[in-house]
């Protein structure tokens, strides 16, 4: 019917595609986790807008398939527990 | 077979919704909305419908209720004039991206300033590229006739493109007429539930509104552009089926004495009827080969049928009700022009402007316009090739 191998309307028609796009890679700066500092209060798992801290038994982790390197989780953490590092 | 009844255009549009099985209608509530809203709201108030009428603070966000009610598969209505549908533009577009068959009318009403709220088609004009299918009722009859078809256009699987029925503001939306309506049975039958083909369902959930990068945007707009341009068959066989139904048989134009009129006036909305009533009368009490050619589906533009009907016109007169500050032609002349160039007609076009916020469109004019069209087809210079009709005649 059409001459484009896209769907109406540009729905996506299958849930989760998001986990298929790492968006990783846009990252410039990576935030680095000291776990001798961290505490596991979660605050930087409540700011992250990729939703890509990890929560670990004892303290987090990052997840870097996904994490865009924003650094709003080293700006939040009361324990400066993380650090952005250069990316490369 | 229908009954005849007394309404007002506005009235006629709530009617015909209020027999199309709406399931959501939203819209904002006071100036520069119609009584069309008014009307639905009482039927729903009075138990008559069971459609969910959602009053809100703005036409934007009337819109943006319209495009999230339609993406969950209900078959929705809207209304709105001028300003209205102004604040409504970045929403026109998404709804036609999304794809959602949103039936809208608008009264065609000016545009502030001066503040005016009587009729002329800018308000629509300063919408024409929005993705929408758009036609143009001559009287109150096809303002019910079209908001019934539009439902159908809309939703069918090779369109699945909002539609939106222009009515000529205060002329038509506040002018009684005797009005042919159907029974509700019939309107059920020609118009059958809408099957949405994705909507938005918990059971199996979907991402709507996506972002597209640059190598996939351009797909979903020529895939958009090539549902409109399919509409083009579906306004003609929807209209072909509704004849059958009513007697009143819909195309994408009408077109009058154009077997041998060598002046031909082409215009939209109420306008029309002037124009073919003054070129009946000329060419019965003065034998004049002059005729009138309505266009009822401006987008998309009906190359086709426009070339046949005008394959024996040496003059043609197009009425833009829309002024298109500094450009060369108004935009119904501009579209005329392309289609000249591209087809290779030959006719002499004439373009001019008139009815600017309610300005009179009178039968006089309307013959001044075709003595100077034959004028012109005997060689005379016209005074001018584009204009305000008021100052060329
Ligand atoms: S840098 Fe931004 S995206 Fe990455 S983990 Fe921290 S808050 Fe999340
Ligand atoms: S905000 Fe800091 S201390 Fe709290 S969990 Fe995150 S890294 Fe650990």
């Amino acid at each position: 019917m059409s001459k484009y191998d896209v769907v109406m309307g540009a729905v996506i028609t299958k849930p989760r595609t998001s986990l298929e796009n790492k968006t990783g890679s846009w990252r410039t700066r990576r935030p680095v986790v000291d776990v001798e500092k961290c505490v596991n209060c979660l605050l930087c798992w409540i700011y992250c807008p990729d939703s890509a801290i990890i929560r670990l038994e004892d303290h987090i982790a990052i997840n870097y398939d996904y994490c865009k390197g924003c650094g709003i989780c080293a700006e939040e953490c009361p324990r400066k527990a993380i650090t952005m590092v250069e990316e490369g | 077979m229908g009954r005849r009844i007394g309404l007002m255009g506005d009235e006629a549009v709530a009617y015909a919704v209020k027999q199309c099985d709406v399931g959501l209608v939203s819209a904002y509530p006071i100036t520069p909305q119609t009584i069309m809203v008014e009307r639905i709201s009482e039927y729903v108030a009075n138990g008559e419908i069971d459609t969910e009428f959602v009053c809100v603070e703005s036409e934007h966000s009337a819109l943006s209720v319209c495009v999230g009610a339609s993406l969950s598969g209900l078959r929705v209505f809207t209304a709105t004039a001028s300003q209205g549908l102004a604040l409504m533009h970045e929403v026109l577009y998404a709804a036609s991206g999304l794809r959602c068959p949103i039936v809208m009318a608008v009264a065609n009403r000016a545009l502030s300033a001066p503040l005016n709220i009587h009729c002329d088609h800018s308000d629509m004009m300063g919408s024409r590229d929005c993705g929408w299918v758009q036609v143009f009722a001559e009287n109150v009859q096809e303002a019910y006739d079209w908001v019934i078809q539009a439902f159908k256009i809309a939703e069918h699987p090779d369109v699945q493109l909002p539609t939106v029925v222009n009515l000529d503001g205060f002329t038509l939306t506040h002018c009684m007429e005797d009005v042919e309506v159907l029974e509700d049975e019939d309107v059920k039958k020609f118009l059958p539930p809408r099957k949405p083909i994705y909507w938005v369902d918990p059971k199996q959930p979907m991402t709507f509104g996506a972002w597209a990068m640059p190598n996939y945007y351009y797909k979903f707009k020529l895939q958009q552009q090539e549902a409109i341009m399919r509409s083009l068959r579906v306004v003609k066989e929807v209209g072909e089926e509704f004849g059958k139904l009513t007697g009143r048989r819909y195309d994408t134009l009408y077109g009058y004495g154009l077997e041998d009129a060598e002046v031909a006036v082409l215009s939209m909305g109420s306008t029309s009827g002037t124009i073919r009533y003054t070129a009946r009368r000329l060419r019965e009490s003065d034998g004049l080969k002059v005729g009138a050619l309505k266009l009822w589906l401006f987008r998309p533009f009906p190359e086709e049928d426009l070339v046949s009907a005008l394959e024996k016109v040496k003059v043609l007169i197009v009425l833009d009700r829309a002024l298109s500050p500094g450009a060369v032609f108004g935009p119904l002349g501009s579209d005329i022009a392309s289609l000249m160039v591209k087809h290779g007609l030959d006719f002499k076009l004439l373009n001019y402007t008139y009815g600017l916020g309610g300005d009179e469109v009178t039968p006089e004019m309307a013959e001044k316009l075709f003595k100077l069209g034959l004028k012109v087809a005997e060689g005379a210079k016209p005074p001018s090739l584009t204009g305000y009709v008021r100052e060329v005649v």
